[in-house]
């Protein structure tokens, strides 16, 4: 899919510059842009560097491991399916903690983690249990408190304040993740007959 | 007040951050240091990635067809307020993000880091997730064929997003 849109992108940029007498344009763009490319892609080195320095330190501490803690009475009503005191709660709060702080690496251990223990408890091993989409939803609309990535891009592209982002972005999140919630939890009702 | 509280969790969670581990004894120096290797190693990873991309939407921009995209779907995209020139984020966010990362490095470079494109790019890029990478390498790894309602739900999300990004971006800065 990247595929296809990265070669329309292309294409479609060459038969443009063409048909409209451009066509030098293209070589003096490819060359350019590389350019640009690589200088861009060089500061984001130093960024994530930092980044990536600073939340290792905090895993170190155990700052994912104390917030875990506090996210897992709420995991036991988005997931009334799981026995209580089942080990994938805890992988789901590791997990879902993890992209709070938007260390996104650390996040895909743990979740890969928690879908192996949630396929112990399905009785039906090729389809997704309830519980799994809801953590599968959860995970997709990302409710993020740092949005490293994006603050790092920012930062290297010369933001005045490149932290300005972090609460909109966390608001919007937020409203994604209801959302899906809300109807993942009206379908589960309607397909399954659940609570 | 949200730009200003804003400004102060990523400097309140470093300097918590550093607190803790001081107070368990860890060896923050070497900690920082193996982690910003990892960061490194990553960036480097992504670096073709980011001139890849650089490239392609270079010649979509500058080879003016980007500017006829606009033009006809201004009456579809005006309604909502969405500009332009953050549809590629958009449709490739889902699929990879390597990509996106490169499409917002772009955008921030050519319209500015705060402009309005800027900022409604790093709301989008802070609250989406590669969906499909996430729904393929999840249920592969526990070998789920049958998804059932699991893609469309995750899209609707990421459609919700978006459109609460743009929709946050108003609220705090306007156009």
């Amino acid at each position: 899919m990247v595929s296809i849109i990265w070669a329309v992108l292309i294409i479609s940029g060459i038969f443009w510059a063409g048909l409209s007498g451009n066509v030098d344009l293209v070589t003096t763009t490819i060359f350019s842009q590389a350019t640009r490319g690589l200088t861009a892609g060089l500061e984001l080195i130093a960024i994530t560097a930092v980044w990536f320095g600073v939340s290792r330190v905090a895993e170190k501490a155990g700052l994912l491991t104390g917030l875990a803690r506090l996210v897992t009475p709420l995991l036991r009503a988005l997931f009334p399916s799981i026995p209580p005191g089942h080990p994938s709660l805890g992988s789901m709060a590791m997990n879902l903690t993890a992209n709070l702080l938007g260390l996104a690496d650390a996040a895909t251990p743990f979740g890969l983690k928690a879908m192996n223990q949630l396929q112990e408890l399905n009785r039906q091993p090729d389809t997704t249990t309830p519980a799994m989409i809801t953590f599968l939803v959860m995970n997709s609309a990302c409710v993020t408190l740092v949005p490293a990535t994006a603050i790092a891009l920012r930062a290297s592209a010369g933001a005045a304040e490149p932290s300005v982002i972090i609460l909109p972005a966390a608001l919007a999140s937020v409203i994604a993740t209801a959302t899906v919630l809300v109807a993942d939890r009206l379908l589960r009702r309607r397909l399954f007959g659940l609570r | 007040m949200l730009v200003t509280a804003s400004a102060w969790i990523l400097p309140g969670l470093i300097a918590l951050t550093l607190l803790a581990a001081m107070a368990r004894g860890i060896n923050v120096y070497d900690e920082f240091i193996a982690g910003a290797s990892d960061g490194v190693r990553l960036a480097v990873r992504l670096l073709p990635h980011i001139i890849g991309i650089y490239v392609a939407i270079g010649l979509f921009r500058e080879s003016g067809f980007l500017a006829w995209v606009t033009r006809l779907s201004a009456p579809l995209l005006v309604p909502l307020g969405l500009p332009a020139e953050i549809l590629p984020l958009v449709f490739i966010r889902p699929f990879s993000l390597a990509a996106a990362m490169g499409m917002v490095t772009n955008i921030l470079g050519t319209y500015g880091p705060d402009s309005f494109v800027g900022r409604l790019a790093s709301v989008m890029q802070g609250n989406s997730e590669t969906t499909f990478y996430v729904l393929t390498v999840y249920l592969g790894s526990v070998g789920i064929r049958r998804s059932q309602y699991a893609v469309p739900l995750c899209l609707l999300g990421d459609v919700v997003g978006y459109l609460a990004s743009l929709w946050m971006t108003l609220l705090v800065w306007g156009r």
